[in-house]
Order: structure tokens, then sequence, then C-alpha cells
């Protein structure tokens, strides 16, 4: 069972290859370790992709959003109250 | 934690900052007559673009994919500069397009070949060089990483988009109101 034979330079180990995959699926609220336990890798690819596209569309949307309301927004009375207020989680 | 603390260091922090800035440079630039369905389209796109832009810098091109950010709009604000019209912008990025598939189309083979090679596990790992080909044109700068950087670079983006979301989308909502 050795990766040894392999020619090429990158010696990526399944185990290497597996916690990666799995801390992936640690970002996965739909796919939560607890109640689903093991799953393959390629779902977790699979599931990560649709996660980017569906947060780059939020990007998307919220940017539009701003767009909108740009025209009534009051950037000159910002000051430090409002950031903290937007830090505060 | 006091959560009045605004901890300048903070990733959350050095976006909000930045794009709040950049959204007050957008809001500065905008015409009298500035609710035309084409002026807010402009809008629209320089916000996307100063979101995307503040993230990366944000990072500190400490990571493959924001450097890739980087100079993709780097170059493509270049371009702009140098061609006077619309048309010659629209021509270089389908070149830049075609670049992209070229490379990706090499680095697909190169990587078959890499896990033809390993044949045991097999099914697990030839599906996970294809599963990683879509992630390649998602993650940017991916064409051009391994497997193992793309897997961690691919955790680090999502991190820095969540945070993203969350920032734009409070934002958005504080200026809803009112």
């Amino acid at each position: 069972m050795s990766s040894q034979r392999s020619t090429s330079s990158n010696k990526i180990t399944d185990d290497k290859l597996n916690a990666l995959i799995l801390r992936l699926q640690t970002l996965l609220p739909q796919l939560d370790q607890s109640r689903h336990g093991r799953v393959s890798a390629a779902k977790v690819l699979n599931e990560i992709c649709s996660y980017i596209r569906r947060l780059q569309n939020e990007v998307d949307g919220l940017s539009g959003r701003l767009s909108q309301c740009l025209d009534s927004m009051d950037l000159t009375g910002f000051d430090a109250e409002i950031v903290r207020d937007l830090l505060q989680q | 934690m006091d959560s009045q603390h605004l901890n300048p260091s903070t990733l959350k922090s050095r976006f909000t900052a930045r794009f709040l800035r950049a959204l007050i440079k957008i809001n500065a630039q905008k015409p009298i007559s500035s609710s035309s369905p084409r002026e807010i389209f402009q809008r629209y796109r320089r916000i996307k673009v100063a979101a995307d832009k503040s993230m990366a810098y944000s990072v500190r091109s400490r990571r493959t994919w924001s450097r890739a950010t980087l100079w993709k709009l780097q170059s493509r604000s270049r371009r702009r500069l140098a061609s006077s019209g619309r048309r010659s912008s629209i021509k270089t990025r389908t070149t830049t397009t075609t670049t992209t598939t070229t490379t990706s189309t090499n680095h697909r083979a190169a990587i078959v070949e890499k896990t033809s090679h390993e044949k045991e596990n097999k099914e697990d790992h030839v599906g996970l060089a294809v599963q990683a080909e879509e992630l390649r044109e998602l993650v940017p700068g991916g064409e051009s990483m391994d497997l193992c950087n793309l897997l961690d670079e691919t955790a680090h983006y999502i991190k820095c988009l969540t945070t993203q979301v969350q920032v734009m989308k409070k934002i958005a909502n504080l200026y809803s109101l009112e």
C-alpha cells in the first residue's frame, strides 16, 4: 500500500488529504459531523463548491443592495460608534 | 471579552475599515442624476470590486488566492487605463478566459497522470481530482495549485468569504433602516 512507488514529486499522502477534507467538512454547516459522521471526500468537495457559489452570489446580491441604498447613505456621519456597532458579534 | 473593544488587527476589522473607505469614495463619485439604471449598475460593479479588493488586501497577500485576486484586479484596471473603449476591454476579458482554460486543461492532464500511478484507494482519489476541477474554477488562482494547496486555500477563502458576507450584510441592513 505504498505511495512510494509514485514518481510524482508531490508526496500527497492519503492521511494529509483526509485531514484537509475533514477540515473542509467542518466549515460546512449542513454536513455537521455530529449528525453525518464521515462523509465521502467527493461529497464534501461537491458541497464546498455549492457553498462557495452561494457565498459569491450573496456578495453579488449585497453589492446590488448597497448600490441601491448608497443614495440615502449618510456616509459622512461615519464614526467609531458605527464601526464598533458593525463589528459587534 | 469586552464586545466594545475594537481589535484593529482582526481580518474582520481590516476588511470593514477598507470597505467603508471604498464605499465613501464611491458615494462621492456619483453624479447629480444618480438613479438611472445604468448609474446603479456601474455603482453595483464598483461596490463588488471594492468588496473583493478590500478582502484581498486585508489578507495582505499571504495567500495564493488573495494574490491572484489582486493581480486580476490590477491587470484589469491597467488594461482599462491603456484602452479607451469598452469594446477593447471586452476583447481583453475574452483573451484572459482563453488563457485560463488552456492552463487548466494542461493541469487536468497532469493530475490524471499523477493519480493513475497510485492504484489503491483509487475511487476516492480519482473522484477527488474530478471534483477538484470544479473547485479550481471557483477559488482565485486555483488552476495553478496542487491538490493539497487547493484544499488549504479553499478553507481560508471560505472563511474570508463568510466574513465578507457578514460585514456587507450588516452595512446593508444598517442603511436600509434609515
